[in-house]
């Protein structure tokens, strides 16, 4: 019998418990892994052991999926009214918002962002995805399509079936929102894999999904490792699609296995390397602001975080001074600490990586203008780091680091497609931002951009109606917004003789 | 006057305080200028409820004039769809929470059985309000391709404004759901007259409104007599849209003063005599069923009552006596009771249905069954069910707005759709038939805003209604209602191109 876990919150920003059971949550019951294995989940604000979660095995999917199967067949899918599904939907953000401080300090506890970015931010846009797709479930119509008038020609949009949803360690709760609420919507029912390195707000949603009035089985929580678990899901034969959050080379795999196994439908969430365009005539002071954030926010480990920034020439030396100011002023510490900005980086793994990549920025001859180096002597921070006169080809230049390491190349005004050029240099192509307060050239520029989303005069702002996803190796499909109704949907076309003979 | 007024509810011994004032500015006050009352009576026992205050035309323009504040400041273009979606969820969550008390003060206004009120009724209202909810963070224009180089071209569906809304008293929770909930989705604000007939739920709700959070006047409530406030509403120069379900013959009369006045957009949810159509390969026994629904649900006060029934010759007295035969099991009575159907709802109402069945009597239509009084008290009319009727008579052309039926024979499809059709009205229609091709003609053919088969009268928040011809003009419910609501606005974003001079 898989274990609760409790664990006792005393800080000076939040008190409190959170207690949730460690099993594999399948069929509405928790149950060990089939093999009797279990993860060790890491703080990594001190490197120790939280807790031990239960590990799934490929046995365990298949448990998983004859579950979501079943509920398809019988208490979900088309069973249930558009209606119905939105009101559990609509419930279940209820009860996130009930516990809105605990799902942020646990957040915080595993991830490492602070207990007030996880509430203010992540808690906050979960709830608001999960809302938002609670509206959607009951108007995701098809069309009557006028053929002429011996027929009648209709398309239904039905909820694909079982879905399998393989989500990161960076935005753990908010990633699980953007999977739970378009599928629910849809119809769709779930066996998904939270990241091995942050599985609590996870688990502690598997009550919630059963306290909101989920039938058994629509939901399932198979944790454990990718190469487990996410390799079992990406390969099965009855799962019809399968949506990953996650690095563009474990995106490649999950492809190749749907396309080599059952030819599954896949949508990809991979990586970026953003730019940051800064133009003359920028407001420097809020380009510096949205910079910071573009770099900076959730200790550099977002997809879209813009970790090259261009700045043109004739403010590149006012900029680099403020920017640096800035970031030499954030507060780095416990995730509980009031006025933390920053927490740990979120495992050793992902320290090593970055710290690998700062002395690759070294070593090729970037300048280290600021940070690079750990901060304190426990758990996984680092500084946040600055590198410029940097060239194309350096591997900092070229791939994702996911770290609070912001590179900033200067550009000059002589060509105004270069700028362009460079910024779309890179194989990625997740998001971009502008900052210039000529609309004219703020439009061209966007438009011009080999990007999923563009954000003029500002960054890594997101909503839940809006669509966010990458062109080229970034990523295929769309989530959030309407778009997302989509990747959870078969199109069925339905014609109807009226009096058409052969 | 405008305190609130302590009701009983006689069956259940529930207190309610129904406030009587007027609603502007989320606060119940007497009238500016005048000091007329709206008599309020229950249809079962004849008796008073209490009085409520009578807005004037003055008082109307404080409402409007309060709506149009909130519009500029605190809702309109100043709030989050998020945000309207989460006030709007509010209110369903109390709706929900209220939903007995609800339900009693509708029954003993009304008349309609309270079981009904509280799950189909208000029941539906929640749900509406849900479901508008859900569309308010999802208000989406277009971009549309028109030279790449120069110009980006864009749609914004904007709220229209300040929207009078006039309900009537037939449902009159349900009606007031389907108004303000895409109304609020979209960010109108609105000024609300209540029937006359029934304005104590309309107030009672109002409550709910400033416990749910909305700011003051984004939604305001005057009844009113439809002659003094709804006029004033459709004339009136500060009102962008008025959206109205009645009568056709009020309808006209609203859409003439829209058009005097500011040209405000008009949405119209009229009458209707809708046909019920029964062919032989029906399966009878359940045609019959939603025969009986269409016409003796709410006591035949629905505007999409299928008040024509046309039943194919091979089967026609199978048919009707079937009919009959349920027309009479229906246990009509205090809507407190255990029954199935209430008294109409007012003296008016009373008088005017059995005018009706005194014509079908006098211009010669046999009565199959009803058509004889009740002694005693309450506005009580049993199921009463013509047969032998013409095209030409009063009860086949006009409205009733009662349990009475005029039932006719047809003898093939084709002659079915003609006498289906021959109305001025286009509100509602329905087909029972094996046939699944029968059923596609059919449906094509009839004109009518919803075909129902092997149905009737079952709605769906998420789907269109409303009327052709003279039963209106506009859809409610579904994604379509929200255009009713929403005003479009194109942005021509020129960043390419320079212009010559001379042009």
């Amino acid at each position: 019998m898989p274990s609760v876990f409790t664990y006792k919150f005393d800080t000076p920003v939040y008190k409190g418990t959170s207690s949730f059971n460690t099993g594999l949550f399948i069929n509405g019951q928790f149950v060990d892994g089939s093999d009797g294995e279990t993860i060790d989940v890491i703080n990594p604000t001190n490197g120790k052991l939280v807790t031990k979660i239960s590990a799934g095995t490929a046995k365990d999917v298949d448990t998983a999926v004859a579950a979501a199967q079943k509920a398809f067949d019988t208490t979900w899918g088309l069973h249930v009214a558009g209606a119905v599904r939105g009101k559990l939907l609509g419930r279940l953000a209820d009860l996130m918002e009930e516990r809105a401080d605990e799902l942020a300090a646990l957040e915080a506890l595993d991830n490492g962002k602070t207990f007030s970015w996880a509430k203010t931010s992540d808690v906050v846009a979960s709830v608001g995805c999960i809302r938002y797709y609670s509206g959607w479930a009951d108007k995701h119509s098809g069309k009557v399509i006028e053929t002429s008038e011996d027929k009648l020609a209709y398309t239904r949009n039905e909820p694909i079936g079982v879905v399998g949803q393989i989500i990161p360690w960076n935005f753990p709760l908010m990633m699980l929102s953007w999977k739970l609420g378009p599928a629910l919507a849809t119809g769709c029912t779930i066996v998904l894999k939270p990241s091995e390195f942050t599985p609590l707000t996870a688990l502690r949603m598997c009550e919630l999904v059963q306290e909101a009035g989920f039938p058994a089985g629509v939901v399932n929580i198979v944790n454990g490792l990718g190469s487990a678990v996410g390799q079992a899901i990406a390969e099965h034969p009855h799962i019809e699609k399968v949506a990953f959050t996650g690095s563009t080379a474990v995106g490649r795999k999950i492809m190749e296995a749907a396309a080599r196994t059952n030819l599954k439908k896949v949508t990809l969430e991979l990586g970026g390397k953003s730019p940051n365009i800064i133009f003359d005539d920028a407001d420097i002071e809020k380009a510096v602001s949205w910079a910071v954030h573009g770099i900076f926010w959730n200790h550099g480990q977002a997809c879209c975080a813009g970790s090259r920034i261009f700045v043109q020439e004739g403010i590149y030396d006012e900029f680099l001074k403020r920017f640096t100011e800035k970031a030499r002023s954030l507060k780095i510490g416990d995730p509980f600490e009031p006025g933390a900005y920053q927490g740990p980086q979120v495992s050793q793994i992902q320290y090593d990586r970055i710290m690998g990549y700062i002395n690759s920025g070294v070593e090729q001859g970037a300048t280290l203008h600021l940070g690079g180096e750990r901060h304190g002597d426990e758990g996984f921070f680092i500084r946040p780091t600055i590198f410029t006169n940097t060239q194309p080809s350096m591997k900092i230049v070229q791939e994702e680091i996911f770290g609070p390491v912001g590179v900033v190349i200067k550009f000059s005004s002589s060509d105004p497609d270069d700028i362009i050029r460079q910024a779309n240099d890179t194989i990625y192509g997740l998001a971009a931002a502008v900052f210039t307060q000529d609309i004219n050239r703020a439009l061209e520029t966007a438009h011009k951009l080999h990007a999923g989303t563009v954000w003029i005069n500002s960054a890594n702002q997101l909503h839940p109606q809006i669509p966010f996803g990458g062109v080229k190796q970034s990523g295929i499909g769309r989530e959030l917004g309407e778009y997302a109704l989509a990747n959870y949907s078969n199109v069925k076309a339905v014609h109807v003789n009226l009096g058409h003979t052969i | 006057m405008a305190q609130p007024v302590e009701i009983t509810i006689p069956a259940t011994g529930r207190k309610i305080s129904v406030p009587t004032g007027l609603f502007i500015n989320n606060e119940f006050v007497p009238s500016v200028d005048s000091k007329d009352t709206i008599e309020t009576v229950n249809p079962a026992t004849e008796e008073v409820i209490c009085s409520v205050v009578g807005g004037s035309p003055t008082d109307i323009d404080v409402a409007v004039a309060a709506a149009r504040k909130a519009f500029n400041t605190t809702w309109g273009k100043n709030v989050t769809g998020f945000e309207r979606s989460r006030l709007m969820n509010k209110l369903a969550d109390l709706m929900e929470r209220d939903a007995e008390m609800l339900a009693e003060l509708e029954t003993l206004n009304n008349g309609k059985p309270v079981r009904v009120a509280r799950d189909f009724d208000i029941g539906d209202s929640i749900q509406c309000i849900r479901y508008y909810a859900g569309w308010a963070d999802k208000i989406t224009g277009q971009t549309i391709e028109v030279d790449n180089k120069t110009k980006v071209a864009f749609t914004r569906h904007e709220p229209i404004g300040v929207c009078g809304q006039i309900i009537p008293w037939n449902y009159p929770i349900n009606m007031w759901s389907w108004k303000i909930a895409p109304a609020l989705a979209v960010g109108c604000t609105i000024v609300m007259k209540p029937s006359e007939v029934t304005p104590l739920t309309a107030l009672k709700l109002s409550e709910l409104f400033v416990e749910a959070g909305f700011p003051p006047g984004v939604l305001n409530t005057i009844p009113s007599l439809g002659s003094v406030g709804g006029a004033a509403l459709a004339a009136h120069l500060d009102v962008d849209k008025v959206a109205f379900t009645g009568s056709t013959l009020t309808g006209r009369k609203i859409m003439e003063a829209a058009a005097k006045s500011n040209l405000k957009k008009v949405s119209l949810e009229l009458g209707g005599k809708s046909p019920h159509i029964i062919f032989e390969s029906a399966d009878l026994e359940q045609a019959a069923n939603w025969a009986g629904l269409g016409i003796l649900y709410n006591t035949g006060q629905d505007c999409t009552a299928g008040s024509r029934l046309f039943v194919q010759d091979t089967i026609f007295d199978k048919f009707t006596a079937l009919l009959a035969e349920k027309a009479r099991a229906l246990k009509i009575g205090d809507g407190f009771g255990d029954v199935s159907g209430g008294p109409v709802v007012s003296k008016t109402q009373y008088d005017r249905v059995w005018s009706y069945i005194e014509s079908g009597k006098s211009e010669g239509a046999k009565i199959l069954t009803g058509g004889e009084k009740r002694p005693g008290k309450g506005f009580y009319i049993d199921p009463t069910i013509f047969t032998d009727v013409k095209p030409h008579m009063k009860i086949v052309r006009e409205e009733i707005f009662g349990p009475v039926l005029a039932v006719a024979k047809f003898s093939t499809e084709d002659e079915a759709i003609t006498l289906a059709n021959n109305t001025s009205y286009g509100l509602g229609a329905g087909l029972h038939s094996n046939d699944a091709n029968q059923c596609m003609r059919v449906s094509s053919a009839l004109e009518a805003g919803t075909v129902w088969v092997n149905q009737y009268n079952m709605l769906n928040n998420n789907v269109p209604f409303g009327g052709k011809k003279q039963s209106g003009i506009g859809r409610e419910l579904g994604s379509y209602g929200l255009e009713e609501y929403t005003s479009i606005k194109a942005v021509h974003w020129n960043f390419g191109e320079k212009l010559d001079w001379p042009f």
